[in-house]
């Protein structure tokens, strides 16, 4: 990466972090005060976003909206990181029928399309956040799993274990302190591109209806919300949509920067 | 490998994962806390009556062990009975033929729609200048960035609204399907314009390339007869995994677009959590997607029979 498109990520980094955190700072209203007589109210100088259905100001809720978005988007990959890490560690690590059977469980649940595997274990657990961040977590796990295992896969030949195995270090600590961490490095990339994708289901499924509830200012809901009112408010719908993109090909930009390939998880 | 091997492993592969599917789905439906007969029905805010508890008691055989009532929901599944959906108080299976064709239909439009137009931006970023092939990449990441839901919103307003070019709602007609399938397209055909670049240009910048150009081969026809054969294997590839993320897409814009299909039944069903819908769509879902893998490598095998062997 260049010094200069290093600066430009982390200030990207840092716009957001800051938006997620402390959105009082960017925007100082009250994403949820209504005022109906300001209803659907076009972009002008007192709103620069517009107003929606209900008279709430569109630019404070996109921007206080970054933390359940981002927030959703991150709990999702770390779920789905936390269990492709155990999974795909398992299955390099034992034996060949373990592994098997491990691979072909990963198989299955990468058969099903993701936002349809997720749907299927909101069929189950019921609509909210929770259950959208183990569904977007579980959605993404296999294609993670599936790397980490590879990746361990070669460094469990290296030199570098046949040292630790010299040195008398037990499996776990070989897990732990060489084989994790230097799989993980070369994920970092697909990771940073996974967290855009995240943010774009978790969106998704909000927007369907079974992430987070009106009204709360998140991304996918005010979507949701803006479709009602397409052809009278294209406000409504334009600027929640801009954040999630804006997000996205960011996380993409850093991740292809970091080395990351244009395919998925 | 054979071909009569490969065929009985791929058969093989299959069957475990559609069995591992329909397991997860049986766990699923027994960790729902309750009684198992009410979960079927749509949890226990349905208020279903005495007699459709009653039924689904019998259909799925609740009064008898667990391990038998596995045994009997995989025999069903395994007839192809996946029950009745209590929603829509219709086999699971009429309803699929019913929406299963308009999916595969939405989806393999804009497989062809995605394919077409990322040669298109392919062939273009071959002749464009620095700045060109910079903008290309942009809009390529930007294409890959938008999500199936905003896109649509935006061709509505766009191409219905403002326009008045195209109706927002799919009616059945040619011209309805234009918005949709655009905006399942262009996103996919982001992802594959990427792809077949850098093959692209290694195939174009290779020892086969100058010498069917040094043969007098115009440029054009060695990119159609060795460029694109060469920077479609990549591509080609990935046909399933995009395949994959149609069908994600298609659940987003036919709620959009109001179409009946697959992605639009699975929502309504999970919304009234009908199981019985969901374990026959996910199952089918997980077919479909195993069905266009297969065909792809069997694509592949036949573009590139050295890979295949290996």
């Amino acid at each position: 990466m260049s010094r200069l498109s290093k600066i430009l990520a982390w200030l990207f980094i840092a716009f957001w972090a800051l938006t997620a955190l402390a959105p009082q700072l960017i925007a100082p209203g009250d994403p949820l005060a209504i005022n109906p007589a300001q209803a659907f109210q076009a972009p002008g100088s007192e709103h620069v976003f517009g107003t929606d259905e209900s008279g709430r100001d569109i630019y404070t809720r996109v921007i206080h909206g970054a933390g359940d978005s981002l927030f959703i988007g991150l709990a999702a990959t770390a779920v789905g990181m936390g269990l492709a890490i155990v999974l795909g560690t398992l299955a390099a690590m034992a034996p060949r029928w373990l592994d098997g059977i491990i691979l072909r469980v990963l198989e299955a649940l990468y058969s099903i399309p993701s936002l349809l595997l997720a749907l299927l274990i909101i069929a189950f657990t019921g609509p909210g956040v929770g259950p959208a961040i183990i569904a977007v977590g579980l959605s993404t796990a296999p294609g993670y799993a599936r790397l980490v295992r590879s990746q361990i896969r070669t460094l469990k030949n290296s030199e570098m274990l046949e040292a630790a195995t010299v040195l008398g270090r037990g499996t776990w600590l070989k897990i732990r302190n060489h084989l994790v961490p230097n799989a993980l490095k070369p994920l970092l990339a697909l990771v940073t591109l996974g967290i855009g994708q995240a943010v774009i289901w978790a969106a998704a499924l909000s927007f369907l209806g079974l992430g987070t509830p009106p009204p709360a200012p998140e991304w996918g809901a005010m979507l949701s919300a803006g479709r009602t009112y397409l052809h009278l408010a294209w406000w409504m719908s334009l600027f929640p949509g801009l954040a999630i993109v804006v997000v996205a090909a960011g996380a993409t930009l850093i991740g292809r920067a970091l080395g990351g390939k244009a395919r998925t998880i | 490998m054979g071909t009569l091997g490969w065929a009985v492993r791929k058969i093989g592969g299959a069957l475990v994962v559609l069995w591992l599917v329909a397991t997860a789905i049986f766990i699923g439906i027994r960790l729902i806390p309750g009684d198992p007969a009410e979960a079927i029905m749509g949890g226990p805010g349905s208020q279903a009556s005495a007699e459709a508890l009653a039924a689904a008691r019998a259909e799925f055989g609740l009064d008898q062990p667990v391990p038998v009532q596995y045994l009997m929901f995989l025999g069903k599944l395994a007839q192809l009975d996946f029950g009745t959906s209590y929603a829509l108080k219709r086999p699971v299976t009429e309803v699929m033929a019913e929406v299963l064709p308009k999916t595969i239909t939405l989806a393999l439009l804009a497989l062809a729609a995605a394919w077409l137009l990322a040669l298109l931006f392919a062939a273009l970023a071959m002749r464009a200048n620095r700045f060109g092939a910079w903008l290309g990449s942009m809009v390529e990441i930007v294409a890959a960035a938008v999500p199936h839901f905003w896109l649509g919103a935006v061709l509505i307003m766009v191409f219905s609204s403002a326009l008045g070019w195209l109706p927002a709602v799919d009616n059945g007609t040619g011209a309805g399907l234009v918005l949709p399938v655009l905006t399942l397209a262009l996103p996919l055909a982001g992802f594959l314009t990427q792809l077949m670049r850098d093959s692209l240009a290694t195939a174009m910048s290779s020892q086969f390339a100058l010498a069917a150009r040094a043969r007098g081969e115009s440029r054009l026809a060695v990119f159609w007869r060795h460029g694109l054969r060469h920077a479609s294997l990549p591509a080609l590839n990935l046909t399933g995994w995009a395949f994959s993320s149609l069908l994600s897409g298609a659940v987003v814009v036919e709620v959009i677009f109001a179409r009946p299909g697959l992605g639009r039944s699975l929502l309504s069903a999970v919304l009234a959590r009908d199981i019985p819908m969901v374990t026959g769509l996910a199952l089918f879902s997980a077919l479909v997607y195993i069905l266009v893998m297969a065909l792809t490598e069997a694509v592949e095998r036949a573009i590139d029979p050295a890979g295949a062997a290996s």
